[in-house]
């Protein structure tokens, strides 16, 4: 799997109202690499994502996935949202079949496939739950089986658990983290909280607001054996407020 | 003290003040007319409101109003609900369509149904079809504009992972789109529901054979007003029906929006 994003550029509205979004966004990701986008609101990081998944258009540059120009969505480029990520009339299994029965599986495969993600993500028993009845970090695993049931080259994950209470968030974020070491998945992270990005991250972008820039790269080399020991480790705390003070100088500067 | 707080749990129970207060009314009317204060041709007392009532079921006529009367409103509603529905998730979906029909609906809206009667009667004469033509203006407009509000505010990111997940056209709209709204439709169709039972006794008043409406414009040319008042309290009771089987309805299919 190779996902290229070439010098993209978007800008939204016409004429005078026209407003420069992102501003020359490159970057590769290739297969089994978790790489995030964190930046402020207004960084245009969730517009960089739903140009990959082909529900915008770049205004200029490209975006290929094995070659191949993305023009659309499709189910190579699974998709986890922040808010109403499941179907709320759906049961937990349903959702997760939601995307194998668009696509015409057969039910056979259907059930197989709903009752692996789910125990994936560790809720076989939940299968018959309506969405209202799971916890909030419950619902985005199931949201997170869905896009991995149809087993997509790449993961896109906006701000998935910026909706969680933070105890939940370390839980899922911990998940999240065996998820990616067991399944080997690709990964696109968007996130605002600099030391999620850090935690589950191999590469992570540091983007500018106004327009939306990628401004600094960081290749993050840490031992993740045991993640709640990373999160007070000093070298992780250093590189943190090394990365805060960057983004925090990005803010200042627009003061 | 005890029989206090197990008044209060009694009354905390959603349906006790409700029968309460039907029966206050209830009460006062058998207390006013009892006394003899009020003239029994203007006031009938609820025992000679029962014996019209019965004798009217008996003759036959209080169920073939009834059935008249029903008849002509489901009809009506049936093709304003089956019309508004796919005209509202069009317009709720294309902003084309919405921007060409959404002032038209918007004016035809505010002219008064009952309004209509005159023309409806010089085009379609004394029968069915105009009485099932008000009841279908009265409520297609209202039907669509409520059903393009619903479909408008359909989260997108519902939309989008459908999309995302490989799903394209139709399906995102009978997969994602109707369910979602399937709540917000059919509390539309029971709110104008009430509407359409309100015309319909318009329209008998103006003109019809028989019919719950009917009947009362009969009953006021006899000076008969506690047959005026067996048509209300039917009138009021099939509504009151219909508007429970909504719910019922409601409950069944759309459990989750609960």
């Amino acid at each position: 799997m190779h996902l290229q994003v070439s010098n993209v550029s978007k800008s939204f509205g016409e004429g005078r109202d026209c407003k420069l979004v992102l501003q020359d966004i490159s970057f590769e990701l290739v297969s089994g690499q978790f790489m995030a986008l964190v930046g402020s609101s207004g960084s245009g990081k969730s517009t960089v994502m739903r140009l990959i998944a082909g529900l915008e258009r770049p205004s200029a540059g490209s975006i290929h996935l094995d070659g191949e120009l993305v023009r659309r969505p499709g189910s190579d480029r699974g998709m986890v949202f922040q808010k109403y990520s499941l179907y709320p009339w759906l049961t937990a299994a349903q959702n997760v079949a939601f995307g194998l029965s668009l696509q015409g599986r057969g039910k056979a495969e259907i059930r197989e496939r709903t009752a692996y993600f789910l125990d994936v993500v560790g809720l076989a028993d939940a299968a018959r739950l309506l969405p209202r009845e799971l916890s909030g970090g419950m619902q985005q695993r199931v949201a997170i089986a869905r896009a991995l049931a149809t087993e997509p080259k790449v993961l896109l994950l906006d701000e998935p658990f910026g909706a969680l209470d933070l105890q939940i968030r370390e839980s899922m974020q911990e998940f999240l983290h065996d998820l990616w070491k067991t399944t080997g998945l690709t990964a696109l992270l968007i996130t605002h909280d600099i030391e999620e990005a850090l935690l589950l991250a191999g590469t992570v972008h540091i983007m500018a607001p106004r327009p939306g820039r990628i401004v600094h790269t960081v290749d993050v080399r840490l031992d993740r054996s045991d993640l709640r020991h990373l999160r007070v480790s000093q070298p992780f705390l250093e590189l943190r407020e090394e990365l805060a003070g960057r983004l925090r100088s990005l803010d200042g500067s627009l003061l | 003290m005890a029989w206090s707080s197990a008044l209060r749990r009694i009354f905390s129970h959603p349906w006790v003040l409700g029968v309460l207060g039907i029966l206050t009314v209830f009460g006062v009317w058998l207390l006013v007319t009892s006394s003899g204060l009020v003239d029994k041709l203007f006031l009938p007392g609820p025992g000679a409101v029962w014996l019209a009532g019965t004798e009217q079921f008996q003759r036959g006529i209080l169920v073939a109003d009834a059935v008249a009367s029903i008849r002509r409103v489901f009809l009506g509603f049936m093709i304003s609900a089956g019309l508004a529905l796919p005209i509202g998730i069009a317009m709720g979906t294309n902003r084309t369509i919405c921007n060409f029909l959404e002032p038209l609906m918007a004016l035809i809206r505010y002219m008064p149904a009952p309004a209509f009667i005159p023309l409806l009667i010089i085009y379609f004469g004394l029968e069915e079809l105009p009485k099932v033509m008000l009841i279908f203006i009265g409520t297609f407009f209202f039907n669509t504009l409520m059903i393009m509000d619903a479909v408008k505010f359909v989260p997108s990111e519902l939309v989008e992972t459908a999309l995302t997940l490989g799903g394209r056209g139709l399906p995102i709209l009978t997969r994602v789109v109707a369910p979602f709204v399937a709540p917000q439709v059919l509390d539309t169709y029971r709110i104008n529901m009430a509407s359409a039972w309100n015309l319909v006794i318009v329209a008998e008043l103006v003109a019809a054979n028989e019919g719950l409406g009917k009947r009362i414009s009969l009953a006021q040319r006899f000076l008969r007003t506690d047959e005026i008042f067996v048509g209300l309290i039917v009138i009021g009771l099939i509504g009151l029906l219909i508007d429970l089987g909504f719910r019922f309805l409601m409950r069944r299919a759309c459990s989750w929006a609960n």
